[in-house]
């Protein structure tokens, strides 16, 4: 298969799992709604009348009010975060760093936190979310200072990073707690699990705003990522301004994954599973890479979101228990694999 | 019309200079890594920079491309001041091989040379983009391993296919520092002779050398750096005296030479 066929492929295969998972998701919960009743739910919201169409407004509220909101959610969480950790991989030159790992979630969660006893949350999900950007972006920043040499990162010291800057951010989530009232304490607690029960539309919106747009400008930095794998030298021989490249994908990170924790909490490893799966399958070029793992983000949190509800009957699982179960392990073989490949740490 | 003359870039006739560098002096931590230097490179040459470990050949070409701010001096690139240009102004003009050519990511060999097209985007017909990109795949030998993932090569097969990204990327100066360090003897002379060729077609190369003999079959003039000074500039004959390589490598050498050709063989003296 060529390159391109297979990148073709890879995107309708994403795309068929994507819809499935949607479809899968509106029709599954405790009150069992037909594919047909959302399909006619949907068309009628775009103005079509169909025989489908649900009768019962009960039926309507729970799609309109609770499984639409959950799901574009998910969907748009996952594509931001799958695409921070492409363009982190990017900018740090090493396949290993994601948001999650070394520590900008757990930054953009301090930041929510603080928000939330701040009582920023009266000014809706904006002020949350403008908080974990500012928490996200002095991570990305920290990270960044500390952990590049010469362009490119080592594993070990990435990670030890990631560890240095985790512990400072649940230090200060910590302190945060403590002196919280009671109220703030428990939305804390409950948010920082991670999980899209009870998403509400203007939450949603911001989140999509903000990921639409991130994933655009990734998109149009494609070709520059490119040439930044062949080291910032050579990619500035060939005409890159590395320096502007790096602060704008240092606020991009931090703003994907900014909005994505503010609302759904430290949901980790997506963007360290999905972009490297699809890097596997279509090659490490950034066009497709960026645009197939926004896809896939999105699917696979749309998946997992589905699991959570569905896996132990009458409970809803977290989701960020969920994806670190699976993205732990994976972490693990990514890590062994690259020792053996490099004979150590390198 | 060429993509070079739609970006504005003028070519210059053989023999006059492309960078003119002036009292270049680069200092780091209190130590001179280069002083009083005064070069000149010219279109049409092939300029060998030579000089033992440590003597500064790799800084200078870092200066001269514009990679590195001197502290003191001047160095102008085709009229104007290096550290004037944008980015990509600058990567329409001049190409650098580095030394060290890793990629995070595996690419395949075809996309790295694509890479080197990367600054005449949206200036370059799709043709001259291929032409481009064909001719240096044909002259660095790499057609066999287009399909190829970069990150598997051997360090050689690396080094050529990172040479042939800097060559797609057609620029009348081009620096290529130490390109035959990991190459085995038939790909060394291929690499000089190549040099000889882009000189030939009017462009302007500065490559670091180690080996003095290759050095002197293929450059027109060669500029011997010793602890970051110009010990001498000019023909390989004129410049590759016994005596200087003896002092400046700190061995004693005798100097060759083939019948009456003026290209000196550097040979250290033996038991």
């Amino acid at each position: 298969m060529t390159p391109r066929i297979r990148a073709i492929a890879l995107v309708l295969l994403l795309a068929g799992v994507l819809v499935g998972g949607i479809v899968l998701s509106a029709i599954t919960g405790q009150l069992p709604i037909t594919p047909t009743e959302v399909a006619g739910s949907l068309l009628r919201a775009i103005g079509i009348d169909t025989s489908w169409a649900p009768t019962d407004p009960i039926v309507e509220s729970t799609l309109w009010v609770v499984r639409f909101p959950r799901i574009v959610m998910a969907l748009v969480v996952g594509a931001a975060l799958a695409v921070a950790g492409a363009v982190m991989q990017a900018i740090f030159g090493n396949p290993l760093a994601e948001p999650g790992v070394v520590g900008v979630s757990s930054g953009a969660a301090l930041g929510a936190a603080t928000a939330i006893v701040l009582g920023a949350s009266v000014l809706g999900g904006v002020g949350v979310a403008l908080f974990a950007f500012i928490g996200a972006l002095v991570a990305t920043l920290l990270v960044y200072g500390v952990a590049r040499a010469g362009g490119r990162t080592e594993v070990v010291t990435l990670l030890l990073t990631g560890i240095a800057v985790n512990a400072i951010a649940q230090a200060g989530i910590a302190f945060v707690l403590f002196v919280a009232d009671t109220s703030s304490r428990e939305q804390i607690v409950f948010w920082q699990l991670g999980s899209l029960g009870g998403t509400l539309w203007p939450q949603v919106l911001v989140v999509a705003v903000v990921t639409i747009a991130g994933v655009m400008l990734a998109f149009t930095l494609a070709r520059p990522y490119d040439l930044l794998a062949l080291g910032e030298r050579n990619a500035r021989h060939l005409g890159v301004n590395v320096e502007r490249l790096r602060l704008g994908s240092i606020v991009l990170v931090a703003l994907l994954t900014g909005v994505a924790v503010a609302f759904t909490g430290i949901i980790a490893f997506v963007g360290l599973v999905v972009p490297h799966i699809i890097r596997m399958v279509i090659g490490p070029a950034h066009r497709g890479l960026i645009l197939a793992s926004a896809v896939g983000g999105g699917a696979l949190l749309v998946l997992a979101d589905l699991l959570t509800r569905t896996l132990v009957a009458g409970a809803e699982l977290p989701i960020g228990m969920l994806t670190s179960l699976v993205g732990g392990p994976f972490f693990f073989w990514l890590l062994y694999r690259q020792r053996r490949r490099s004979g150590g740490w390198a | 019309m060429s993509a070079a003359e739609r970006a504005g870039v003028v070519p210059v006739a053989a023999g006059e200079a492309v960078i003119t560098a002036r009292g270049i002096r680069v200092r780091r931590d209190a130590r001179e890594i280069l002083a009083e230097i005064d070069l000149d490179v010219r279109a049409g040459e092939v300029l060998a920079l030579v000089g033992p470990n440590g003597a500064g050949k790799s800084t200078l070409l870092s200066v001269l491309s514009g990679d590195l701010k001197p502290n003191d001096g001047t160095v102008e690139l085709l009229g104007r001041p290096v550290g004037a240009y944008r980015a990509l102004e600058l990567a329409r003009r001049r190409a650098v091989l580095t030394q060290a050519n890793a990629v995070s990511f595996p690419f395949r060999v075809i996309e790295i040379v694509q890479m080197g097209r990367s600054p005449w985007l949206r200036t370059a017909e799709l043709a001259e983009d291929q032409l481009a990109v064909m001719t240096a795949i044909e002259v660095t030998d790499i057609t066999h391993l287009l399909g190829r993932r970069f990150t598997s090569l051997s360090g050689g097969e690396q080094a050529r296919v990172s040479l042939a990204r800097v060559l797609a990327q057609t620029t009348p100066i081009v620096f290529l520092d130490e390109p035959t360090a990991s190459l085995d003897l038939r790909h060394q002379e291929e690499i000089m002779r190549l040099a000889r060729h882009l000189a030939a077609d009017g462009r302007a190369v500065v490559v670091v050398v180690h080996d003095l003999s290759l050095a002197g079959a293929y450059a027109d003039r060669i500029a011997l750096l010793d602890h970051g000074r110009l010990d001498a500039v000019g023909t390989p004959l004129g410049v590759m005296t016994a005596d200087r390589v003896g002092r400046v490598y700190g061995l004693e050498v005798q100097i060759h030479r083939l019948g009456a050709s003026d290209r000196p063989i550097v040979l250290p003296l033996r038991d």
